[in-house]
């Protein structure tokens, strides 16, 4: 990889920097031809393409670049037993067949490193500062917290990707999203990404890569940069990124698949070119204040119907916009809310700590502090889904599956879960769970299903109270 | 790829603005291998009551006069949320060869090239047009000539809309991104060998 050098005369943006390294050619009029350092796959995107390669006589360009693993269907209770549902069963031999016939590497079922795709990539040390990353799925942007530009995509341009190892990208805009200041405390990463989703809406960033900056981000570790990265498709923007620094450096360093060594040092030499350049031009710019972010909770059924958690459920008549009150009336209808009500007033009887969001290792600690020494409700069903095999195993070691036990959680194996309940995880109609997930649609996490989108410690303390509290008076016990 | 040149068909009006990929076509139907048959599953939470198999008479797609509609308008940011070319499927199958909107979601709006499908964008004044017209007239139809990059009906409405020229060129010709993408194969191996230096 090489990177022109830094110049004053002609700075350039993060995005002007990895997009000009991985051009293959652009044609006048044309979407660019661009270069896919890594490949993603998971079993419910991939089986029409693997098809289309077999119809078309194709093979994988690059195998090596690719890596696969189950995690939408798979059952999060015993893995033991074969799956009970015949069709999530199917999709996920489909792909052992398809990856065991193109010779992709694939972390399976029963395997440690199996995880939901975007835990597995950074955790491995797949995911590096420069690379462009792709997946079928929309939330790929969370290995743009490494400094790459990584975005999701649909299965025709997963075939593709595995037929040429590039992808025909027109080059998008750039929006920097800049935090100042400092997070208050129990303000967490995902409720920052959750405000800035509140602040410009799940359309604000269409069309835009967005780069997000300032010290509340650069403060922020890896795994939450993850998170507020993993949102920005919420916010309509296919790809988000943070610059890579010593944080990343540091966190890299010794994982398996990133280089090692002397290599390593040459990276790092090269990631520090990486950073957009002073004075480099944005397309669009928007600056927030870290004081200004609560807690936060979604109440309705699109991730930018958000409010702080000292506030209360809004009324029609807030918005000015006639389409916007509309929304607003169908999403207080499906979620069973009443204009007014206090947020803290608002019971539930699910929680699910867990999805690519939050279910790495520092969300869990950040749950399981909460959990220490309190019992789950009595009328809340609470679940812990860790992100991989080795988040889960991480967490044995810490003894944070016994706090989460003995708080009357239930502790599951690694996958997607109840997401987005494409396997046994699901709310039945009109439950209320608190999630630490990315999407409170309507019927997201099953039909009738009421989602509220918070933090770990937020879900975790809603899930020993019962209803919505606000984390910052929380009292944690030694 | 079906290939998109004149079309004139059936409008159906959906009257709710930021549908979700979820609504499109929901995940428990995302679990088959194959790239037919989504048609029966889309807007399945909508179009089916509780039970799954009644019809919802109050969704407006499950109106009678609407079989057959091939031209689906609706408001901002159709296609939101997931990355699920399914939904682009869905919408295929049922019937609709083009979608007017006064925005798409980015990954929607991709995938709906990749499959022959035409998303137009309109301006908000327009589109609320189409709806007026779409009420007043039983019936309403309207012509999509990519062509002339026009939309037009039978009672003196006419808009131009904008397409990107190459994604309008292999529309008109059904053609074949990665068969496009590897011609220009001996590039992709030289961008992989100059990486090795």
């Amino acid at each position: 990889m090489s990177l022109q050098k830094n110049s004053a005369s002609n700075p350039k943006t993060m995005l002007d920097k990895i997009w000009d390294s991985h051009i293959v050619d652009a044609p006048a009029g044309k979407p660019a031809i661009i270069y896919v350092d890594l490949h993603l796959v998971h079993e419910v995107t991939s089986p029409q393409a693997f098809d289309g390669l077999r119809l078309n006589k194709r093979k994988v360009r690059r195998p090596e670049r690719t890596i696969a693993t189950p995690d939408h269907n798979v059952p999060t209770s015993d893995r033991a037993l074969p799956i009970a549902d015949p069709i999530s069963r199917k999709q996920i031999e489909t792909l052992r067949n398809n990856c065991a016939e193109f010779g992709i590497r694939l972390f399976d079922i029963g395997d440690v490193r199996q995880g939901i795709v975007h835990v597995i990539g950074p955790e491995n040390g797949y995911t590096q500062p420069g690379m462009t990353i792709v997946c079928g799925d929309s939330h790929t942007a969370t290995h743009g917290a490494f400094g790459s530009l990584a975005f999701g995509i649909g299965t025709s341009e997963v075939e593709h990707v595995l037929a040429t190892q590039t992808l025909l990208q027109f080059k998008p805009k750039t929006f920097e999203l800049r935090v100042d200041g400092a997070l208050p405390r129990g303000v967490t990463a995902k409720d920052m990404i959750l405000y800035l989703i509140g602040q410009i809406g799940t359309a604000g960033g269409t069309g835009y890569v967005i780069e997000y900056t300032g010290a509340c981000m650069m403060a922020l570790s890896m795994e939450q940069r993850m998170t507020v990265c993993n949102m920005s498709i919420e916010a309509g923007a296919r790809a988000g990124m943070i610059a890579p620094d010593q944080t990343t450096f540091d966190y890299l360093k010794g994982r398996p698949e990133a280089p090692s060594g002397d290599a390593f040092d040459k990276a790092v030499a090269l990631w520090k070119q990486l950073p957009s350049d002073p004075g480099a031009a944005f397309d669009l710019s928007k600056i927030y204040h870290g004081a200004d972010i609560q807690p936060q909770v979604t109440w309705g059924t699109n991730p930018g119907q958000v409010r702080g958690i000292d506030q209360s459920v809004p009324s029609p008549s807030d918005f000015e916009d006639a389409t916007e009150r509309k929304s607003t009336e169908q999403a207080l209808q499906y979620m069973g809310l009443t204009a007014g009500t206090p947020l803290q007033d608002v019971e539930l009887n699910r929680v699910f700590i867990g999805s690519c969001t939050n279910a790495r290792i520092e969300d869990l600690r950040a749950a399981a502090a909460v959990a220490k020494g309190y019992k789950v409700s009595g009328h809340v069903n609470a679940m812990v889904v860790p992100g991989s095999g080795q988040v889960k195993r991480q967490a044995e070691q810490e003894g944070l599956d016994r706090v989460f036990k003995d708080a009357g959680f239930d502790w599951r194996e690694a996958g997607c879960s109840m997401c987005l309940a494409m396997n046994p995880d699901k709310l039945e109609p009109g439950e209320r769970c608190a999630s630490t997930s990315n999407r409170n649609f309507e019927g997201r996490q099953g039909k009738g299903g009421r989602t509220h989108l918070v933090s770990p410690a937020m879900a975790a303390a809603a899930a020993i109270s019962g209803h919505f509290v606000d984390i910052r008076d929380w009292s944690y016990k030694a | 790829m079906q290939s998109f040149i004149v079309h004139n068909g059936l409008v159906a009006t959906l009257d709710r603005a930021n549908v979700d990929t979820d609504q499109i076509i929901p995940k428990q139907f995302l679990k088959r291998i194959e790239r037919t048959g989504f048609g029966q599953f889309l807007f399945f939470d909508w179009r089916f009551l509780e039970d799954g198999e009644t019809v919802n008479p109050e969704f407006e797609l499950n109106r009678p006069e609407l079989s057959g509609a091939s031209v689906l308008v609706t408001r901002k940011n159709f296609g939101s949320g997931s990355s699920r070319e399914h939904a682009v499927w869905a919408l295929d199958d049922y019937g609709f060869r083009c979608v007017i909107a006064p925005s798409f979601a980015d990954i929607f709006f991709n995938n709906s090239f990749k499959n022959g499908m035409l998303p137009i964008v309109l301006d908000e004044a327009d589109v609320d047009e189409l709806f007026a017209r779409a009420a007043k007239h039983p019936g309403y139809r309207l012509t999509v000539d990519l062509n002339k990059q026009l939309i037009s009906d039978d009672f003196g409405f006419a808009k131009e809309f904008v397409v990107d020229a190459s994604r309008k060129h292999n529309l008109l010709h059904g053609l074949d991104d990665i068969a496009e993408t590897l011609l220009f194969e001996d590039k992709i191996t030289k961008f992989e060998v100059s990486r090795q230096s």
